[in-house]
């Protein structure tokens, strides 16, 4: 008999509407996996009564013999960065802890009115800031993912959306949203072997999403294939009138307009993507993919980004300063954490809830976000990188003129033990060093798995588009998924 | 540019985070590293280039000025650290 658990979006879906098992059937699986998985502490909070309510919607919408909703009875988690009403939404921080939101966000409203159901709330990184799931006060989450021969080293899932990859690799979850700011959907995807594609900025609404730097931050879906996908981003996209800067287009119906068939486009290489000191692994792999994509029928280019090199910098002063920015809500006031010794005034009792509520790597980023946006080094620091940034996505409106996407790595490395980079902030920033310029110009870009290093951990491959072209990254997407035929998975010890 | 612990301690106060005389010695390090890397960004040429200002082409929307979700305040005051009266309360703040 098929364990239910190693089914994904799509054929959850198809098997709840065709009967040949029932949505309670499925929400008990995984409720079960999710309660016997803490060693990888993916969760901060389990939800199960939430997906046994949506099972039950659908169940009996079968019964009654109405058309169900698009995704039915399917559970999934849901990555604590997006408020839900009434369930603790912390952001992996100290200083909400057991803020229950009085509101749902608009992504998460979105899944829960297409029928899914929610097992729970997944661990990140704090605020969303890193790229190991390390700075979660709730502690770090622990990959599925081991080396190979014998040796036991915690590994790190990526991050930001470090629990959404975790819980997806270890068939706890089919499907996860995740959050995207300057790669917290793709690293975290590529470092477990699973897919994941941070859309177009604007298409899915940032309202009630907490804030981390809001011209970048973007929600997207993660899942273990290529449709799996693009269901959920057809779940969670669309207009968002709470959200000033979302795009007021239809939803495409990027399901079924998928296709393997590259035919037509070109795909272009970026050569300033071939940083110094990358494995000749991933180097293997990035040639691998571009072999996959030829044999799709697609013409493939080299292309230049000259600009590509100042892209983290640029990114590690824009996304500061909008963190520090939108970080200074969090005074102690009106919700969250209140520190207040006797005798404290109102100005020491911002300061101490503030130390007592952040941690150190937030602490880091709001001091580099409020130095760069001092008197005096305003120009100097945060109008030059927002200069950068112009240049960075004309960088790649030029490279639209020789291509139709772009094919590079994902991260530079296979995942890293836990523990390897955290002492060293600017290693760490290192590694979101392909997923950046695509986030600082806006563009969709998706994680693939391609393959495994040769201690048996996932690489992935990524795509980039045009703006607003998810259909064309999902089909390359999807090609490379048909020819790598990646079916590793962890094997479980948790 | 480099940053003492001065410096330091004056955009913590400034950003309203409390930080011991050795946060300061241990950031001042840490922050100096960053920003030695991120000063790489003055030597491209930016003259004539306009700083972003929208990733994506878009225009903010305006709509009508009528109360949208009134009537709302025991929600608003739902997660207060401390709430009296249907107000947040805080320190007193005039002597």
């Amino acid at each position: 008999m098929t364990d239910v658990t190693d089914l994904g979006i799509a054929q959850l879906r198809d098997g709840i509407r065709a009967g040949t098992f029932s949505a309670r059937e499925v929400a008990d699986a995984f409720i079960v996996k999710v309660s016997k998985a803490k060693a990888l502490n993916a969760f901060i909070v389990e939800t199960p009564d939430h997906a046994i309510a949506a099972a039950k919607d659908a169940d009996a919408a079968r019964a009654a013999g109405e058309t169900l909703k698009p995704l039915a009875g399917v559970p999934i988690g849901m990555k604590d960065l997006f408020a839900t009403k009434g369930v603790q939404t912390t952001a992996a921080s100290h200083m909400l802890e057991g803020f229950k939101p009085v509101y749902e966000s608009t992504v998460s409203q979105r899944l829960w009115d297409a029928g899914a159901g929610m097992l729970g709330k997944l661990n990140l990184d704090q605020f969303a800031m890193g790229s190991s799931n390390e700075t979660s006060y709730f502690g770090n989450v622990i990959s599925p993912w081991r080396r190979g021969g014998g040796d036991n080293a915690p590994l790190a899932p990526g991050g930001s959306s470090g629990g959404s990859s975790a819980a997806i690799a270890a068939r706890l979850v089919p499907g996860a949203t995740g959050t995207d700011t300057g790669g917290s959907i793709r690293q975290p995807a590529a470092f477990v072997g699973i897919s994941g594609i941070k859309p177009t900025y604007g298409r899915c609404s940032r309202w009630g999403v907490v804030a981390f730097a809001s011209s970048l931050d973007q929600a997207g879906p993660m899942a273990r294939s290529v449709q799996d996908c693009a269901i959920l981003l057809e779940n969670m996209a669309g207009f968002d009138p709470k959200d000033s800067t979302s795009l007021e287009l239809a939803v495409p119906k990027w399901e079924a307009g998928l296709s393997s068939s590259l035919r037509g486009k070109k795909i272009g290489i970026p050569k300033e993507y071939r940083v110094d000191g990358m494995p000749a692994e991933i180097e293997a792999l990035w040639q691998q993919g571009i072999d996959w994509v030829k044999d799709a029928g697609a013409e493939v280019v080299e292309v230049s980004l000259p600009h590509t090199k100042y892209a983290l910098p640029a990114y590690y002063i824009i996304a500061p300063a909008e963190a520090s920015s939108n970080l200074a809500r969090y005074d102690g006031v009106r919700y969250g954490l209140r520190e207040l010794a006797d005798g404290q005034n109102l100005q020491e009792m911002y300061a101490s809830t503030r130390a007592a509520g952040f941690g150190d790597e937030v602490k880091r980023r709001i001091l580099i976000g409020t130095y760069v946006l001092s008197a005096g080094f305003y120009d100097a620091y945060y109008t030059q990188a927002q200069k950068v940034r112009t240049l960075i996505a004309r960088d790649f409106d030029n490279a639209w003129m020789e291509c139709d996407l772009l094919l590079t790595p994902t991260a530079p490395s296979a995942a890293f033990a836990l523990g390897e980079k955290s002492a060293d902030p600017l290693a760490m920033y290192l590694n979101d060093v392909f997923t950046v310029p695509s986030s600082l110009a806006g563009l969709p870009a998706m994680s693939v798995p391609g393959g495994l290093d040769k201690a048996g951990l996932p690489l992935g491959l990524q795509i980039i588009g045009k703006p607003l072209d998810e259909q064309g990254v999902l089909n390359a997407g999807l090609a490379i998924e048909e020819r790598a035929g990646f079916t590793a998975r962890p094997e479980s010890w948790w | 540019m480099s940053v003492d612990t001065a410096t330091v301690k004056k955009v913590a106060s400034l950003a309203r985070i409390a930080i011991s005389d050795a946060d300061a010695e241990r950031l001042a390090p840490e922050l100096n590293n960053i920003l030695g890397w991120i000063e790489q960004l003055g030597e491209v040429d930016t003259a004539n280039v306009d700083p972003m200002t929208a990733v994506i082409p878009n225009t903010l929307r305006l709509r009508a000025d009528v109360i949208t979700e009134g009537q709302q305040r025991d929600a608003v005051l739902q997660n207060a650290p401390q709430g009296e009266h249907g107000f947040f309360t805080v320190p007193k703040v005039v002597e």
